[in-house]
């Protein structure tokens, strides 16, 4: 069926709420509304107010509250309405949700899903463009995963609600209605900590995630003829599928790492610095990374073009590795 | 009260104080790693609450509620274990003190954002409600917790959905060093339960009498269905926020004042008046608990102490096999 990368995930709740009884969605407006972005439409009707539950203003007591009913044996779907809002959050996922198996020596899984809109260009501003998952990839304990294609929202997605570790799921809103997919009928599911290859090349790879895949492979597509580029979208940034990533970089000998999140402190770092030591005999050039610049995501399109990765910095960057 | 239940509660007092007390010896003798924090004089307010609760309820308790485990249940000797770092603590040795909670007996480990574990009750209260179970969550925090937001979204959405929990603030009158008047604004955290829709209630948390019938009609509250409360109970700890505090920031005058309010030496004297045979009641007492918490420290100073590679254990309920993928 042919499914926008928003209805896919809507799909993945929807799906999952019917299957297991103990899945719960709840974020601010995400009954009566069906969500700030309509992810969740129809759900509460379906489900009932009990399990599709509209939330007061509170991230903190969201997570917290996820943590509790996780305790319960219950699998809880916690909506941040915009990912920028998960730092309220913030206490509760690194203190309370990502050590309770490890303080508790094994007690009890955390089995919640945190997921919500990221990322930039849609002239979001400050408030609602953020990019923070490098923020939790830094956290043990949690798993953190962001989904490029229509596909892999809903498969990783249904992952993430049955794994038994707390999950955070970032959706890219710019993707939620640009792309639109033929997806499976049947039922499947993406397995977190798998990488996808999304072209295979000789030359060079590229390793992205999130909305970048798109603007990384037309890029691929629209230089074919001067360079023959391999692809690879992590999907899980937590844990990083490293074999894929250095049989890659194995093969080719020339990595670019394109983000949409700011280049310092970034996942392009980890992967550069992991790639360095541990290919540093296959390289035939410098680890690169093309990432937003070190700024707040602005308002005016101007500068938010300025700011954020596109086609053309990709291009750019793919063209001076390759010279090497 | 019958006397067998007279003298219970008296039995948990004393068996709490007397595992303070050793621990506070533990710590100066350096047998204890990092921070040891004190219930000492509290003892009232933990027996209160947890004692005529249900096994499948629950219990949030604080870092200084070493009380509210072993009356909720907990193993003794684990518990010691627990301070102690050992593997037979109920963290394996991955966290000290009260951080690992014993889930097979409804006892939550905090973290140390104090507050943090409100909504995780209200979570879990909320769970208790939709699958219609009559059990109820107990929620405790200090008065120094009460200024966090968490402490608010947690009440506000228990009293959004009359959720069975009930808050219970221990109000020992300094948060670290920091006093009640530089804490709030208001003359009790108990009154900022009219914003949040529900009963608050403010009781002496010295008396065991008077904590157990509060405690008894907000449980009973909570159970029916009919909501949360928030009760505050007004005690004091005799020893510094941590054993390493020698807490200069208070008077003796005042300390003395309290300790002339003991929880236990109220509880003898009610024992008294009820005509036991009060002598036979605490010799009989003082030797049980002082067996039990021997033995405790015994089988913690048994307890292997975990190895480095043990470390990595316990982080992921379903680690990632990168072989198989």
């Amino acid at each position: 069926m042919l499914v926008t990368y928003i209805e896919a995930i809507r799909q993945a709740m929807d799906e999952e709420l019917a299957r297991d009884r103990n899945v719960l969605l709840m974020g601010e407006d995400v009954g009566v509304l069906g969500g700030a972005f309509k992810a969740s439409t129809g759900l509460q009707e379906k489900h009932g107010t009990d399990r599709v539950v509209d939330m007061p203003i509170s991230e903190s007591l969201i997570v917290g509250a996820g943590v509790g009913l996780a305790v319960q044996g219950m699998r809880p779907i916690l909506e941040m309405q915009f990912i920028d809002f998960i730092s309220c959050g913030f206490d509760q996922i690194v203190n309370s949700a990502a050590t309770l198996r490890y303080r508790h020596g094994g007690q009890t899984a955390c089995p919640i899903v945190i997921r919500g809109p990221s990322g930039g260009g849609v002239h979001g501003g400050l408030y609602h463009s953020q990019n923070p998952e490098a923020w939790f990839c830094h956290v043990p304990g949690l798993k953190v995963v962001a989904p490029a294609t229509a596909y892999d929202a809903k498969g990783l997605l249904k992952s993430a609600i049955r794994d038994d570790d707390p999950v955070i799921y970032f959706e890219h809103k710019f993707l939620y209605r640009r792309i639109k997919e033929e997806i499976p009928a049947e039922e499947y599911l993406v397995p977190i900590g798998k990488a996808a290859l999304r072209k295979e090349g000789r030359d060079l790879t590229v390793i992205t995630y999130g909305a970048p895949v798109h603007a990384v492979m037309k890029a691929a597509r629209d230089m074919a003829t001067e360079v023959d580029i391999e692809v690879i979208d992590l999907r899980t940034l937590l844990p990083i599928d490293w074999a894929t990533v250095k049989g890659s970089v194995r093969k080719t000998g020339k990595v670019l790492i394109v983000h949409e999140a700011r280049l310092t402190g970034g996942i392009g770092g980890e992967v550069a610095a992991r790639i360095a030591q541990d290919c540093f005999e296959e390289l035939d050039g410098p680890v690169m990374r093309l990432a937003a610049r070190d700024v707040h995501t602005p308002f005016a399109p101007a500068m938010e073009a300025y700011v954020l990765p596109n086609q053309e910095k990709i291009t750019e960057a793919i063209r001076k590795l390759a010279a090497y | 009260m019958t006397e067998q239940k007279d003298r219970e509660l008296y039995r948990w007092l004393r068996l709490i104080r007397e595992f303070e007390d050793r621990t506070s010896v533990l710590d100066k003798q350096g047998k204890l790693m990092g921070g040891v924090y004190s219930g000492k004089g509290q003892e009232a307010v933990t027996v209160g609450f947890c004692h005529d609760l249900r096994w499948d309820d629950w219990i949030f308790p604080l870092h200084r509620d070493l009380g509210a485990f072993l009356v909720k249940g907990a193993d003794p000797k684990r518990l010691m274990a627990q301070i102690f770092g050992k593997r037979d603590g109920f963290a394996k040795g991955k966290d000290s003190y009260l951080h690992g909670g014993d889930l097979a007996n409804g006892i939550f480990g905090a973290t140390s954002c104090l507050g943090a574990t409100l909504p995780v009750a209200a979570g879990m209260a909320y769970k208790f409600k939709i699958r219609k179970e009559d059990r109820v969550a107990i929620a405790f925090f200090g008065e120094g917790a009460s200024s966090r937001g968490d402490v608010h979204e947690a009440m506000n959405f228990a009293g959004v959905h009359r959720l069975p929990v009930v808050f219970v603030c221990e109000n020992n009158f300094y948060a670290y060093s920091t006093p009640n008047e530089l804490q709030f604004g208001v003359d009790n955290v108990a009154d900022r339960a009219v914003g949040y829709g529900f009963k608050g209630e403010v009781v002496n948390g010295n008396d065991l009498h008077a904590v157990m019938k509060t405690a008894g009609k907000a449980i009973d509250r909570a159970r029916k269905g009919d909501g949360p409360t928030l009760v505050e109970c007004k005690t004091y700890r005799y020893h510094g926020h941590s054993e390493h505090d020698r807490a200069d920031y208070r008077s003796e005058e005042e300390v003395i004042t309290w300790e002339s309010r003991d929880p236990i030496s109220l509880w003898e004297i009610y024992l008294e008046k009820r005509k036991y045979d009060i002598a036979a009641i605490r010799k009989e007492t003082t030797e049980e608990v002082t067996r039990i918490v021997e033995e405790a420290v015994a089988f913690a100073d048994g307890s292997p102490a975990p190895e480095g590679h043990e470390a990595m254990e316990d982080l992921y309920a379903m680690p990632i096999d990168m072989e198989a993928l």
